[in-house]
């Protein structure tokens, strides 16, 4: 039986590990290499790289990174962040990276998503999407809106007709990141994660708001995600993978244990 | 001279990281695209991300399907990964292809009545040995290996599954082989300390 897996996102801001609330004032918390490797030991399943890197002059202290990952780490990584075209992608890919996360160029440029679905694989390309509530229902009817550019551009795009469309237009697996509830700590959001996870045939990650081993349950059972995706809880040593992965196979569900 | 070790390059993803586990355990492989090489060589790893139409297009164009058949008919050891292992059978329903025929048998696509199991199926997921196998003997039962796959084989022989897997309510062939051949389902560069114990352990193998 295949197993929920735990994935760890890392936010990095030039080549450093970072992290913010509700995707704004990311401080300084580490080195991700270090870090990813710490969670690599503890049994983690998979990490996503989140570069935030903010001037595209930078982008390859990121190409660094990701192929000093993949020298030490044998567990499948995505990266995401500043991906516009199939070259970004591929060069990423190339440095070691398992799959590739598009966010905001998809959303102004949804062929990016066919367009790296055929030339390096769906399996290989992840649609992340931020999604805020929206109380504006004729533009959203499923009360959700996809927001790009970390938060800061509301698109009046419904979140859920977005997850169909990027779904047949070849992604592989979505992440469906609430920024509501982004660095709360109070809880997944249940209700969006199941609402997308039931409306498409691909595998869902749920991201955001994880604070407890009780969120990732709820969300793994009752949200319907195959994935949960942590940060915060773990970053600041609150809580390790260890544990996390061994209360949710109290709670009965299937998580790899033995590794 | 030490021994040599290629990893087959046709087009088909990342060698890379089949190319640094091979490090991490303390193998050198050279990644190469060169028929004669193939041919020459101690020991091949067969990798492959993509689709197996796509890949048996360039192994033909490039005169590798031959230099893989010959490869395999010497007894030297042979590792078939993920696409590399789909395309060792002789069919593919993926683009309804035939492909190396080295292990009798075919590949069938995921199809599931109950929408709650995504295909592809990617993740952690259980290898049940079928049989002792020395290079399987390097990890425990039952260990968990990831996989991205919407493509299965089936073997034509039972005595060819080396280890099986469930996924939803299918149960597949997650390695096979015969003779000099071992190959996996899931992507051993990426399954953490049990996948590098099976590179590790197919470094080391005879091929018997």
């Amino acid at each position: 039986m295949l197993s929920k897996r735990v994935i760890a996102c890392l936010d990095v801001r030039d080549g450093a590990l970072t992290k913010g609330v509700k995707f704004v004032g990311n401080q300084v918390i580490g080195d991700p290499i270090e870090k990813a490797k710490e969670y690599y030991d503890q049994g983690l399943d998979e990490l996503v790289f989140y570069d935030i890197t903010a001037s595209s002059d930078e982008r390859n202290i990121m190409l660094d990174v990701v192929s000093d990952v993949a020298s030490q780490i044998f567990i499948p990584f995505s990266v995401g962040g500043g991906i516009r075209s199939v070259r970004d992608a591929s060069a990423l890919l190339m440095a070691g990276a398992e799959k590739i996360s598009l966010n905001s160029a998809a959303v102004t440029n949804p062929s990016l998503i066919s367009d790296c679905a055929h030339a390096i694989g769906r399996q290989n390309t992840v649609l992340s999407m931020d999604v805020r509530a929206t109380s504006d229902l004729s533009a959203c009817a499923s009360g959700y809106e996809v927001v790009i550019q970390g938060g800061r551009r509301p698109m009046g795009l419904d979140a859920l007709a977005w997850a169909k469309q990027g779904c047949q237009l070849g992604a592989g697996e979505l992440v469906v990141n609430s920024i509501d509830a982004d660095g709360m700590k109070s809880g997944y959001d249940v209700r969006l994660t199941r609402m997308i996870a039931e409306a498409v045939p691909i595998p869902i990650v749920a991201s955001g708001g994880a604070g407890t081993p009780a969120h990732l349950a709820e969300v793994l059972t009752e949200g319907k995600a195959d994935a949960a995706l942590v940060a915060s809880m773990v970053h600041y040593g609150e809580y390790a993978i260890g544990e996390i992965k061994a209360y949710l196979a109290e709670q009965g569900i299937k998580v790899r244990t033995n590794f | 001279m030490a021994e040599s070790i290629i990893i087959v390059d046709y087009d088909a993803g990342n060698l890379r990281s089949v190319q640094r586990a091979c490090q991490a355990v303390g193998v050198q492989a050279a990644i190469s695209s060169d028929p004669e090489a193939v041919r020459q060589a101690d020991r091949v790893i067969f990798p492959g991300v993509g689709t197996a139409e796509s890949a048996m297009t360039t192994l033909e164009a490039s005169g590798l399907d031959q230099a893989l058949k010959s490869f395999a008919s010497s007894g030297r050891p042979l590792l078939g990964i993920c696409l590399g292992l789909q395309v060792l059978l002789d069919h593919t329903d993926e683009g309804n292809r035939s492909c190396l025929g080295l292990i009798p048998g075919q590949c069938r696509r995921f199809e599931f009545a109950d929408a709650s199991f995504k295909v592809p199926q990617i993740g952690w997921n259980s290898a049940h040995q079928a049989v002792n196998h020395p290079v399987l003997a390097a990890v425990p039962d039952a260990a968990e290996f990831y996989f991205v796959h919407s493509f299965y084989a089936i073997t034509a022989h039972p005595e060819h599954v080396l280890a099986q897997t469930t996924f939803g309510d299918q149960t597949f062939a997650s390695v096979i082989g015969r003779d000099n051949i071992f190959a996996t389902q899931f992507h051993l560069e990426k399954s953490g300390r049990f996948g590098l114990a099976l590179l590790s352990a197919f470094a080391q193998w005879d091929g018997r």
